[in-house]
């Protein structure tokens, strides 16, 4: 096959994963609303004067595992689409923002798929499964540009080790993100008298805060070795390693405001809460740089290909 | 750190201090300070810094001048050499040292503390567990102990055991790591230096300060402090892709020399691969196109002649640039383009297509009058201020060709590319590797590491108790004493 075939089937093969997680989508969006609003078949019997329902919770199990079957195969079709790709360019697959895109869909749903095998995070996918079709929607329509080789600034080993690991920092941050949102969400509900229909089957907040802080723990040396791996390679690229370059100051504000979450999870009153509007905050600056930075910014990381 | 009541002081300097010193060195002020910083960092990546694009700086100045004073003011085009950003990142790391370092002691001494003494109530312990035993239990409880690395205390009819000193081990050398890789930054920032220098090919370059185009020492470098090498630019090659115009790969061979006597070499300098001379590397930074001329006056004598850098303005390396005359009277004074692969735009003009040389052609435009050179003020290289000229030509020349006007002659003898060398010296860099892989050491340690204790108690009717605790509530230990209790168990059973 030559680079044009190998285009074409990445090409295929991403559009193929945007079908599958539309499926995926669907299935989480049934096992959402019938968890939500009483299934046909579940039953009422008064107790008093209190209407009880009982809810048919296999019907949306049965569901669940279909929908996270479709994530399965959709991750799968992603990763072949990233792989062909990189195949038909010769290279790497991270060479402009289409490229990132594809990628960061794939690290996301990869580090959800991960949690899922500990946790139940099942009720995330609904989020998960939008997430992910937004990205790609946005990749193949506004950033897609032809596979082509690198400008000799990117031609380099540590493109491959600073990007992969920036890249997977990204998908588990968005996912610690998601789940730091619902914490403040299921919270206020909670403050105002009570979770509703949907919200019951969520976890308590104590788990939610643990899993928050564990994702978090686990990316943030990944994520500061990769700020550190940049460092390096621009000391390689361009004479320097630090040049307060708008995209090395981004990714030092997202360093310093995950090790502010770090620091109020063991400071007393800042659990909780606070510390979950600070992981929010975090996770936003690191979405700040890949959107605003890439596009907008100026400055010399300007590979967005746009 | 401390969680104490702290109390204001009535009078008193001593008081007060150690009342401000115990504020800053709280967890709560480190997070505090943190956060300040990520904020503090913003500013600088909106507004055009001076250390990276000086010339947007200007043209704010220009524009707006209200606003750039009023940004100037605040320090807001030196976002990261300003005193209150610096106010910010000092605080946090006198707040660092003075958490870190009494802690280090603290941790240094447990270290080496046995366990202490095992409590009374096991059973009110989170993970406990009790049957009644064999009365070897305690034997091989040191034993598994051993086997995995526990710190053992013998305490009458118990065992106090410990692990997972690693966790504050990591956490203490993550934070004394930042602190080395500060170090590292400031000094190659006090004691380095950096510069650009513009080489046509078949130039050489001299490493002393008046070769630079521009230059900058830190504070306590100064310029005896240049390493003495010459690089002379050989070739360089770049190459374009033929649909996009996209560069594919730029290759530079120079000859070098470590000093004026030592002997050459031969090298290739890449983007991603610049030339060390000892802690002094020299990168590739950028290149362009020098139109080689000659310009003669009404005599034929030459008033100039040699390759002019010209400056790319896009992507196809459309370039402008400026010839200066000022030997001939009145002085002259060309404002040119050079296109690399000549063509037309219905806007724009003359463009070029691609970047390399595939049908070169120089725009120039003629003129006389006062180049206002010698009026003291700075002026760029690439540009002419023709406010006190008149124009007396406009011709576009091929290579070989000549334009003769009204005061002379200039001919377009051809062209050489030129490069952009870019020469750092950090002394500082290494400090801050070190600093960074200790730091990445010390934090999965920290994040990965688990302290917890392991208490065996053989009360006197027999009965084994054993409990544990975790410090941090990391997760774990109820499937460790699980696997504590069934080895312990599972031999004195098996005895039977
Ligand atoms: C340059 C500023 C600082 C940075 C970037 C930073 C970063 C971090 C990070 C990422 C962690 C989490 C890793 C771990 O659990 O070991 C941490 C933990 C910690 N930091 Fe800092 N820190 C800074 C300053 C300080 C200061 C000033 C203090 C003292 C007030 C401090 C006290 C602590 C403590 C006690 C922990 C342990 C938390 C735990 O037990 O998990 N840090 N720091």
């Amino acid at each position: 096959m030559d680079n044009t075939s190998w285009a074409y089937l990445s090409n295929y093969l991403i559009y193929s994963a945007m079908a599958v997680f539309t499926l995926a989508f669907f299935a989480h969006a049934f096992e959402t609303a019938w968890a939500v609003r009483t299934p046909s078949i579940a039953t009422e019997k008064s107790e008093g004067n209190l209407l009880v329902k009982t809810f048919d919770f296999e019907r949306t199990a049965r569901t669940a595992r279909i929908a996270t079957a479709f994530m399965i195969l959709g991750f799968l079709l992603l990763f072949s689409g990233v792989v062909a790709r990189g195949i038909s360019a010769h290279r790497v697959p991270w060479g402009n923002m289409y490229e990132f895109s594809i990628t960061g869909a794939m690290a996301f749903t990869g580090a959800y798929l991960l949690a899922l095998r500990k946790n139940d995070l099942r009720w995330l996918g609904l989020i998960v499964a939008t997430a992910v079709l937004l990205t790609l929607g946005t990749a193949v329509t506004v950033l897609y540009r032809p596979s082509a080789p690198l400008v000799p600034a990117l031609k380099s080993t540590w493109l491959v080790i600073h990007v992969s690991a920036a890249i997977v920092s990204g998908g588990v941050f968005l996912l610690a993100n998601t789940i730091a949102a619902t914490y403040l969400l299921l919270d206020r509900m909670e403050q105002r008298g009570g979770r509703n229909a949907w919200a019951k089957r969520l976890p308590t907040l104590e788990v939610l805060d643990q899993l928050c802080y564990r994702l978090v723990a686990f990316v943030f040396p990944l994520w500061t070795f990769a700020v550190i791996a940049g460092a390096i390679w621009a000391e390689h690229a361009w004479g320097r390693y630090w040049g307060w370059d708008p995209k090395e100051t981004w990714a030092f504000i997202t360093w310093v405001c995950y090790a502010a979450y770090l620091h109020a999870r063991v400071t007393a009153g800042w659990r909780g809460r606070k510390a979950a509007w600070l992981c929010l905050l975090a996770g936003s600056t690191f979405l700040f740089n890949y959107v605003y930075v890439n596009i907008w910014g100026t400055g010399k990381h300007t590979y967005s290909g746009l | 750190m401390s969680n104490q009541k702290i109390e204001v002081p009535a009078i008193g300097m001593g008081p007060l201090l150690r009342f401000s010193w115990r504020q800053l060195t709280s967890m709560r002020t480190a997070l505090i300070l943190l956060l300040m910083l990520g904020i503090a960092a913003i500013p600088g990546s909106l507004i055009p810094q001076r250390g990276q694009n000086p010339m947007k700086v200007q043209e704010l100045f220009t524009q707006s001048p209200g606003l750039a004073k009023f940004y100037d003011a605040l320090s807001l085009f030196d976002v990261y050499a300003s005193p209150w950003f610096s106010a910010i990142y000092i605080l946090l790391f006198l707040s660092l040292i003075g958490c870190v370092l009494p802690r280090s002691f603290e941790h240094f001494k447990a270290a080496r503390a046995l366990p202490p003494a095992t409590p009374k109530n096991l059973n009110l312990m989170e993970h406990f567990a009790t049957w009644s035993g064999e009365g070897n239990e305690l034997d091989l409880a040191q034993k598994w102990f051993r086997r995995n690395r526990f710190r053992v205390k013998v305490d009458g009819n118990s065992l106090s055991a410990e692990k997972g000193f690693l966790r504050e081990t990591g956490n203490l050398l993550f934070h004394l790591a930042l602190i080395m890789v500060l170090f590292g930054v400031s000094f190659g920032a006090l004691f380095g230096m950096k510069g650009d220098a513009i080489v046509n090919v078949g130039e050489t370059f001299v490493n002393t300060t008046t070769s630079y185009d521009s230059i900058s020492l830190g504070r306590l470098s100064n310029e005896s402090s240049l390493a003495p090498f010459t690089i002379t630019v050989n070739k360089f090659v770049a190459k374009y892709n033929a649909i996009t115009s996209a560069p594919e790969d730029y290759t530079l061979n120079v000859t070098s020399k470590n000093s004026p006597e030592s002997r050459e070499n031969q090298n290739v300098i890449k983007v991603n691969s610049p030339l060390g001379f000892g802690s002094t590397n020299v990168y590739l930074q950028a290149n362009g196109y020098s139109p080689i001329v000659t310009v003669r006056d009404k005599s034929n004598a030459i008033v100039f002649q040699g390759p002019v850098p010209f400056l790319p303005q896009d992507s196809n390396l459309t370039s402008i640039g400026a010839i200066k005359v000022p030997d001939m009277q009145p002085q002259i004074g060309f404002v040119a383009s050079f296109l690399p692969t000549a063509a037309r735009d219905k806007v724009k003009g003359g463009i070029s297509a691609f970047p390399e040389l595939l049908d070169p052609a120089l725009l120039l435009s003629v003129w006389r009058g006062d180049l206002g050179l010698d009026r003291g003020i700075p002026q760029s290289v690439y540009r002419i201020n023709t406010s006190k000229m008149e124009q007396i030509g406009l011709q576009s020349l091929k290579p070989g060709e000549i334009y003769t006007f009204a005061d002379g002659s200039i001919s377009f003898d051809g062209i050489t590319p030129w490069v952009n060398l870019q020469i750092v010296r950090d002394p500082g860099k290494s400090f801050a590797l070190v600093g960074s892989v200790l730091a990445i050491a010390g934090l999965l340690a920290s994040l990965f590491g688990r302290r917890r204790r392991i208490w065996i108690r053989v009360t006197a009717q027999g009965k084994v108790e054993v409990a544990g605790l975790a410090k941090n509530a990391v997760a774990g230990l109820a499937s460790e004493i699980e696997t504590f209790v069934s080895a312990i168990r599972g031999k004195s059973e098996g005895a039977l």
